[in-house]
C-alpha cells in the first residue's frame, strides 16, 4: 500500500473534476423525494390564500449562488403561480444585484403573461446596511429603514406598501441564506419576538444551525443544493410544467453531487486501509 | 524546457487549438451572450435586459457581456489552477477578486448608507440630486450625532487624544450588547428550552402510539441532556455519569460529522455550477436550459 501513501493529491482533484464534470457533460439525473422539512415551507405557500404577502430576504453574495440561486428561483415561482404579492430585499450589500437578476428572470421574463405589476404584485426595496438592526427596525416599522424602494421611490406611493407597517403585516417571512446576517437573525429578531412563520433556504455550511430552531421558530428548511432540489421536484408533482428538466437546476446539480460523495467515501475507505496497513507493516518494538 | 513545462505547453496549445476550432470553425461558435429587452416593469425605470436564444427576433449580441463571460471563464480557470501549484494566473485572479470586492462593498457603503442615513438626513435639499425623494424635506439635526461620534471614532488616528475614541465605542458596545442579549435570550435560550419540552410517547391523532415520533423526541432528550453532561466539568467523568457524558461525546461526534457533510455538499455544489458556466455559458457544450438547444 506504500504507494497509496505516496499519493500525490492532484490525481484526487483530477478524479474528482472527472467525478462532477462527466455527470454534467452527460446530463446525468438521480431521483429526488421530498423530505418533510421541505414539504413544510412548500405546504405553507401552496396553502397560503392567493394574494398573500410574502417577503424574501435574499441573504447572499455571489458566492453562494451556486447553492442558494436554484431555491431562491423555485421559491419565486411558487409565489408567483399563487399569486402571492412579493416584497424582495437583502441584507448583504452584494445581493442587490442578485435580487434584481431573479426578478428579470422569473417575475419579469418567465411570468410575462401574467402581467404582474411592480408596486402592485411585487416591490425591490434593495440593500439596506445595518445587518440585524434593519430586521428588528422593520419589525416595528418599514418606512423607519425604508422609506422608499430601491429605485428611491417612495413606499407610500405603491399600492403594495402603502399601507405595509412592519414586519407583523407579513403572511410569511422567507430568509434564503449564506452567513451573517442571515436565518439565525431572521429568526432572532422576526419569527421569534412576533411569531410570523419563517421559512428559510440555507447553504450546507450554515444548515446545521438552523435545525434546533424547527419547528417551534421555523417552518421548515431548504438544506443546500438538496433543499432546493427537492423543493423543484415538489413544485413539479403540482405544477407539472415545473417538472421539465430546463426547470430544475437543482435537481440537474444533484447528479454529480452523488458521484463526489462517492468518490470522497471511497478516499475515505482508502484513506483507513492505507494508515491500518502501515500500522500493521511497522516493525513492531 | 524540463518535461512538466513541455507537457503543460502541449496542454495549452491543444486548448487553444479547441477554443479557436469551437469559436471560428462550428457553424454557432461559443461564449456569445444575446439579449433582448424585457417588459418595462416600471414606467421610468432604466431599460433592463434579459437572455435571449440566439434566433430570437429580437436578440442581439452582446459585447460587454460576451467578454464577461470570456473574462469570467479566463478568472475561473486561474483559479482552479492553484489546485496545480501556485501561480501568476492564480495570483491575478486572487488581486482581482479582492480589488473588485472591497470597491464594491467601498460603492455600497457610500450610496446605501452614507448618502442616504447620513447626508441626506442632513442636508436633504442638496441631496435631492442623488435622491429625489428627499425633496422638501427638512434637515433632521439629529444625524449629527451619529456624524460628531464616527469623527470621534477618528480621534483614534491622532497621536494624541485617542481616548476620545472610546466614548462613541463604549456606546457601540453597550448598545450592541442590549440588543443582542434580549434576542439571545428569547430566541436561543427560553424557546431553545422550550422546543426541547416534548411528551417522551407520542400519541397520533387517532390515538395510537406514533413509534417514530416517541423515538426521536427521546433521542432528542437524551442528546440534549449528554451533550451537557459531557460540558459539565464540576463532576468526575467517571461511572455512570461518565457513561452519560460518554454518550454525549458520541451525539457531538454525529453532529460535527454532519456538519462536515454538509461541508461537503456545499462545496461540490459551488465547483458544479462553476463548472456549468464553463460547459454551458462559455463552451456551449451543453444547453441544460434549452437556450440553444435546436442550434447545437
Amino acid at each position: 500500500m506504500g504507494w497509496l501513501r505516496r499519493l500525490d493529491r492532484r490525481w484526487i482533484f483530477l478524479s474528482m473534476l472527472l467525478a462532477v464534470a462527466i455527470p454534467q457533460l452527460t446530463q446525468a439525473r438521480v431521483p429526488e423525494k421530498p423530505t418533510p422539512l421541505v414539504m413544510a415551507v412548500f405546504d405553507k405557500i401552496e396553502s397560503l390564500p392567493d394574494g398573500s404577502l410574502v417577503l424574501i430576504s435574499f441573504d447572499y453574495g455571489p458566492s453562494a449562488q451556486g447553492e442558494l440561486a436554484p431555491m431562491a428561483t423555485a421559491l419565486m415561482r411558487h409565489c408567483c403561480l399563487k399569486r402571492h404579492k412579493l416584497v424582495l430585499m437583502t441584507l448583504w450589500p452584494d445581493g442587490k444585484p442578485l435580487v434584481e437578476r431573479a426578478i428579470n428572470q422569473v417575475l419579469v421574463d418567465e411570468f410575462a403573461d401574467f402581467g404582474f405589476k411592480y408596486g402592485v404584485d411585487y416591490v425591490n426595496l434593495g440593500y439596506k446596511p445595518g445587518k440585524e438592526v434593519v430586521i428588528k427596525t422593520i419589525a416595528n416599522s418599514f418606512r423607519t429603514e425604508f422609506p422608499t424602494d430601491d429605485g428611491d421611490r417612495k413606499l407610500d406611493d405603491l399600492p403594495l406598501t402603502a399601507d405595509l407597517t412592519s414586519l407583523a403585516d407579513m403572511d410569511l417571512l422567507v430568509s434564503i441564506s449564506a452567513g451573517f446576517p442571515g436565518l439565525k437573525e431572521w429568526v432572532q429578531y422576526a419569527s421569534s419576538p412576533l411569531k410570523i412563520p419563517l421559512a428559510v433556504g440555507a447553504t450546507a455550511v450554515q444548515a446545521p444551525q438552523a435545525y434546533p430552531y424547527i419547528p417551534g421558530q421555523l417552518l421548515g428548511i431548504l438544506a443546500a443544493i438538496k433543499g432546493a432540489a427537492e423543493y423543484e421536484v415538489a413544485l413539479g408533482e403540482v405544477y407539472p410544467k415545473y417538472s421539465e428538466p430546463k426547470m430544475q437546476d437543482g435537481v440537474r446539480r444533484m447528479a454529480p453531487q452523488l458521484w463526489a460523495h462517492l468518490l470522497i467515501i471511497g478516499l475515505i475507505v482508502l484513506g483507513n486501509i492505507a494508515a491500518f496497513s502501515e500500522r500493521f507493516e511497522r516493525p513492531r518494538p | 524546457m524540463n518535461r512538466e513545462k513541455r507537457i503543460w505547453g502541449i496542454l495549452f496549445v491543444l486548448a487553444g487549438c479547441f477554443l479557436l476550432y469551437r469559436a471560428m470553425l462550428t457553424r454557432d461558435g461559443m461564449g456569445k451572450v444575446y439579449l433582448k429587452p424585457a417588459a418595462a416593469a416600471v414606467a421610468d425605470a432604466p431599460p433592463s435586459y434579459v437572455r435571449a436564444r440566439p434566433d430570437d427576433p429580437q436578440a442581439a449580441l452582446s459585447l460587454p457581456r460576451t467578454l464577461g463571460i470570456w473574462f469570467a471563464a479566463f478568472l475561473t480557470l486561474s483559479i482552479f489552477s492553484f489546485l496545480y501549484k501556485d501561480n501568476p494566473f492564480y495570483r491575478f485572479a486572487e488581486a482581482v477578486m479582492v480589488g473588485v470586492s472591497a470597491a464594491y462593498l467601498m460603492v455600497a457603503g457610500f450610496w446605501d448608507g452614507i448618502v442616504p442615513k447620513l447626508l441626506g438626513r442632513l442636508a436633504p435639499a442638496q441631496m435631492s440630486w442623488a435622491s429625489p425623494s428627499l425633496e422638501n424635506q427638512s434637515p433632521d439635526w439629529w444625524g449629527l450625532v451619529p456624524l460628531v461620534m464616527s469623527a470621534m471614532l477618528l480621534a483614534r488616528l491622532l497621536p494624541r487624544g485617542g481616548w476620545i475614541a472610546r466614548w462613541p465605542l463604549a456606546f457601540i458596545v453597550g448598545t450592541y450588547a442590549g440588543i443582542r442579549l434580549i434576542s439571545f435570550l428569547d430566541a436561543d435560550f427560553v424557546s431553545q428550552i422550550r422546543n426541547t419540552i416534548v411528551p417522551l410517547v407520542v400519541m397520533n391523532q387517532a390515538g395510537q402510539l406514533d413509534l417514530w415520533g416517541s423515538v426521536r423526541n427521546v433521542l432528542m432528550i437524551v442528546g440534549v441532556l449528554s451533550s451537557l453532561a459531557y460540558f459539565y466539568f464540576s463532576l468526575d467523568h467517571k461511572g455512570a455519569y461518565g457513561v452519560v457524558a460518554r454518550v454525549g461525546v458520541w451525539y457531538l461526534m454525529i453532529t460535527f460529522g454532519a456538519s462536515f457533510a454538509f461541508t461537503v455538499m456545499g462545496r461540490i455544489a459551488l465547483f458544479a455550477s462553476r463548472l456549468e458556466f464553463l460547459f454551458d455559458d462559455w463552451l456551449w457544450l451543453i444547453d441544460p436550459l434549452g437556450k440553444r438547444s435546436d442550434l447545437l
